[in-house]
């Protein structure tokens, strides 16, 4: 079967990014792989002064990190923003509408590594390009690796400021209601990591 | 002229009264009024002080029921005994009530998954874990303790009208905030 033209451009287009994304993200090893099912990304806000904790529920990483080699590390995160459970059905309608997420414009939050620190003791240092919602901020996070059996366990913490990324405009700027600190929290599994 | 026998509350009493009737009133109206609201930053706010109204409430009934057990209230108008008894027992429900109205709301909120953190500053323990059918199985338990309250408190202030416009026996002035024809 002949494709046309036009079409096989495009396959071959996105093979050729296939390619160079995995020769990108594979120094000299295959890329880490995310273990889904033990792997999370929460934040809390508060409201108030009444914590509320709510979760993406999906999301999706590329990890290419050697421990002997943390400045070549390369790492990418993509949440689904339409997938966050904050608890209420009530408030999660309400997120995915223009003055929160907006998701029907902004459908994706993304991280970008620009660079990887190593601490010590398993510690490091991950800068890199946060995107919400059409801005984009750089952020520090550090992240504390644990590795056993075959699986290497990420744990990191970072605040986000709402208002940098205009979450919670008109009325709900107003931070005395709900806070502009949110804490980020999450835990990455992934497998395929050289011993720290 | 010398004073009458001590047939006053003390000044703790009265201040408690009196304060306690006006944050049970309003806290029962705006319970009323907000829980029909939409989703806004308004609503959020009513929720948030009509919780911290609520645990105040609690707080001070706490004070106050120590106050009654410690002190012995000034004596009774002369009466039927069906009405001392009437009167003993609504005084009664009314201290219950005190108590269980917050404590039930306090427990919803907890269900809800809103922990209670009182003017914004103090966190208070969870009353239940946060579970969704509990929280509807509570939310109404909370609403019909409060109408309980305010209906035994209507029928306290009818009670105390009728001792002063229709026996005309001054008991009311056992709990008035301002002493008069007295020095």
């Amino acid at each position: 079967m002949t494709l046309p033209l036009a079409r096989r451009s495009i396959l071959s287009c996105i093979s050729l990014t296939a390619l160079l994304t995995l020769a990108a993200w594979a120094p000299g090893a295959s890329a880490q792989q995310v273990v889904a099912a033990q792997s999370d990304i929460s934040f809390t806000t508060r409201q108030m002064g009444v914590p509320v904790d709510g979760k993406f529920r999906k999301f999706e990483a590329q990890v290419a990190f050697d421990p002997k080699q943390p400045a070549a590390a390369k790492i990418a995160f993509t949440i689904d923003l339409a997938t966050t459970s904050i608890g209420t059905a009530e408030t999660e309608a309400e997120l995915v509408k223009p003055d929160w997420f907006n998701t029907p414009k902004f459908p994706k939050a993304t991280f970008t590594s620009t660079g990887v620190k190593a601490l010590g003791g398993g510690r490091f240092e991950i800068a890199g390009n946060l995107g919400i919602k059409g801005a984009t901020q750089p952020v520090t996070v550090p992240v504390t690796l644990t590795q056993s059996g075959g699986t290497t366990t990420a744990n990191g913490a970072f605040t986000v400021k709402r208002l940098d990324f205009r979450i919670g405009d008109g009325e709900w700027k107003d931070v005395s209601v709900v806070a502009n600190e949110v804490q980020v929290k999450f835990k990455l599994a992934l497998t395929g990591v050289g011993p720290l | 002229m010398s004073h009458p026998p001590i047939n006053r509350y003390t000044s703790t009493a009265i201040v408690l009264h009196w304060a306690l009737a006006l944050a049970i009133l309003s806290s029962f109206g705006l319970g009323l009024y907000m829980a029909d609201l939409p989703f806004s930053l308004q609503r959020v706010k009513l929720y948030n002080w009509h919780k911290w109204a609520g645990v105040t409430i609690l707080a001070l009934s706490a004070v106050r029921l120590l106050w009654r057990l410690t002190h012995r209230p000034p004596p009774d108008a002369a009466m039927p005994s069906w009405q001392a008894t009437a009167s003993r027992l609504a005084h009664r429900a009314l201290y219950v009530l005190f108590f269980a109205v917050p404590i039930a709301g306090w427990a919803y909120s907890s269900a809800a998954g809103f922990p209670i953190v009182w003017f914004g500053v103090l966190p208070l323990p969870d009353l239940l874990p946060a579970d969704k059918a509990l929280a509807e199985a509570v939310k109404p338990l909370h609403e019909i303790l409060a109408w309980a309250l305010v209906v035994v408190a209507a029928v306290h202030v009818v009670a105390a009208l009728k001792h002063q416009f229709i026996d005309r026996d001054g008991l009311i002035a056992r709990m008035l905030p301002l002493r008069r024809s007295e020095q």
